[in-house]
């Protein structure tokens, strides 16, 4: 799409920069952002490693910082980034990663008063979409999600087979999950998940069907301004989406207007769905944010990252209506080539 | 024999449903039945047609024109 030639300037910085096998959103986002009408964007990205790809990706991203990692606290994110702010003119911050938003959010208030806007769930909303809380917030929303429980002890593991019957789904408390079938399979991956994540786990009843990804923009007044469904067409061995299409499904849009409704989700969001082979749909978990695969909602004619851009600005997003049905993606790997120094700036000064 | 509206066929053989991301490879002759049905045609006019120009029994036809019917369900392709 030819961009106008005029747009005015603008610095966004954008962190999730690592484009590997199981990849951040940040270079889908910055690769939509790119292609806003409204902007010419000079990005900036916000890496955690000095090994993120998006960091070497200079035609996406203009320079790159290194932020600390998330468990070090909001004290040490808001030096860094009153730091980079002091370097960069950044008028809007996008975070991409779970881990990181609660840290981004509670900040949102200083860094407004440094110059810096965002647009993010409330930290009520982050909490009650929740792994551990899914269940309590389908029932509170009257929106359908499968039967679970918390596990703090493999001796638990037996009952909420008994009560959620086999197979049982394990799902670590951030990542990873196991479909297990029996009594000592199910023990064996609770002490691996465990092991990996800690306690509770979460016990999902097993629900069977075709697996469907919906990403979205909620304006925090209880309006979907977007919800562009996708269903994956090959996965990695970690069940991330290598290739998918966008559906036309008019059920699985009104599912994603009734969350935004029912939550008043304010950014960018994706359920992951399950239909039975009864079409009835089942929200398996919320991400409180842009999904990888989001570049596909621009090709698709729904440039959801840009439109989050200007609610950050408080410029007005009219509802997007109409999408490209059948468009698709098909991910490849790709092998960036630089040079030893850059990768010792970005290792060592945590700048490039 | 109704195929869901959105259904989308090509000359090639291709068949896409939207609502589902799926997509089947139909032989030619499927292909030239799906599009038929498409447009609108009933099936009994079809099978005519099929009985004119391929040396197929009715019997056969039938049994083959069931099995295409049934696989189309199962691909959740009819309405």
């Amino acid at each position: 799409m030819p961009l106008p030639a005029a747009r005015p300037r603008l610095t966004v910085a954008v962190t999730g920069l690592n484009a590997t096998d199981s990849p951040g959103p940040g270079v889908a986002v910055i690769r939509a952002l790119r292609e806003s009408p409204d902007f010419d964007l000079r990005i900036i990205g916000l890496s955690y490693e000095a090994l993120e790809p998006g960091i070497y990706l200079r035609e996406l991203v203009d320079r790159t910082y290194q932020l600390p990692y998330p468990s070090a606290g909001t004290a040490a994110l808001l030096e860094r980034l009153r730091y980079v702010r002091e370097q960069e003119d950044v008028a809007v911050l996008i975070p991409n990663f779970d881990a990181e938003l609660y840290n981004f959010i509670k900040l949102a208030p200083e860094l407004r008063a440094l110059g810096i806007q965002t647009f993010l769930p409330t930290l009520a909303q982050l909490e009650a979409r929740d792994k551990l809380n899914l269940p309590a917030f389908g029932a509170a929303h009257g929106l359908r999600v499968p039967p679970g429980r918390l596990l703090h002890a493999v001796a638990e593991v037996a009952g909420a087979a008994e009560a959620l019957g086999w197979p049982l789904v394990l799902k670590g408390r951030y990542y990873d999950a196991a479909v297990v079938h029996s009594l000592a399979q199910a023990e064996q991956a609770f002490l691996r998940l465990s092991g990996l994540w800690g306690v509770p786990l979460i016990a999902q009843q097993y629900v069977a069907g075709q697996e469907i990804n919906i990403a979205g923009l909620g304006d925090g007044h209880g309006r979907a301004l977007s919800a562009v469904p996708m269903r994956k067409l090959t996965i990695t061995d970690k069940g991330k989406a290598w290739a998918g299409i966008t559906l036309e499904d008019e059920a699985l849009l009104a599912l994603a207007r009734r969350f935004a409704e029912a939550t008043r989700w304010r950014g960018g969001f994706e359920l992951e769905i399950m239909r039975t082979p009864g079409d009835e749909l089942f929200i398996m978990e919320i991400n409180p944010r842009f999904p990888a695969w989001i570049y596909l909602t621009a090709a698709a004619g729904q440039n959801q990252p840009a439109a989050l851009l200007r609610l950050a600005l408080g410029l007005p997003v009219p509802l997007m209506d109409g999408y490209a049905v059948g468009k698709m993606f098909v991910r490849y790997a790709w092998d960036l080539i630089t040079d030893h120094t850059q990768f010792q700036q970005a290792a060592a000064l945590g700048e490039l | 024999m109704k195929l869901k509206k959105n259904i989308a066929t090509s000359e090639s053989g291709f068949i896409f449903n939207p609502a589902t991301g799926d997509s089947f490879s139909a032989n030619p002759l499927a292909a030239d039945i799906l599009a038929r049905a498409k447009d609108g045609l009933d099936p009994v006019a079809i099978k005519a047609d099929i009985l004119e120009r391929y040396d197929v029994a009715p019997g056969q036809l039938e049994k083959d024109w069931d099995d295409l019917l049934a696989q189309l369900r199962e691909f959740n392709l009819l309405d």
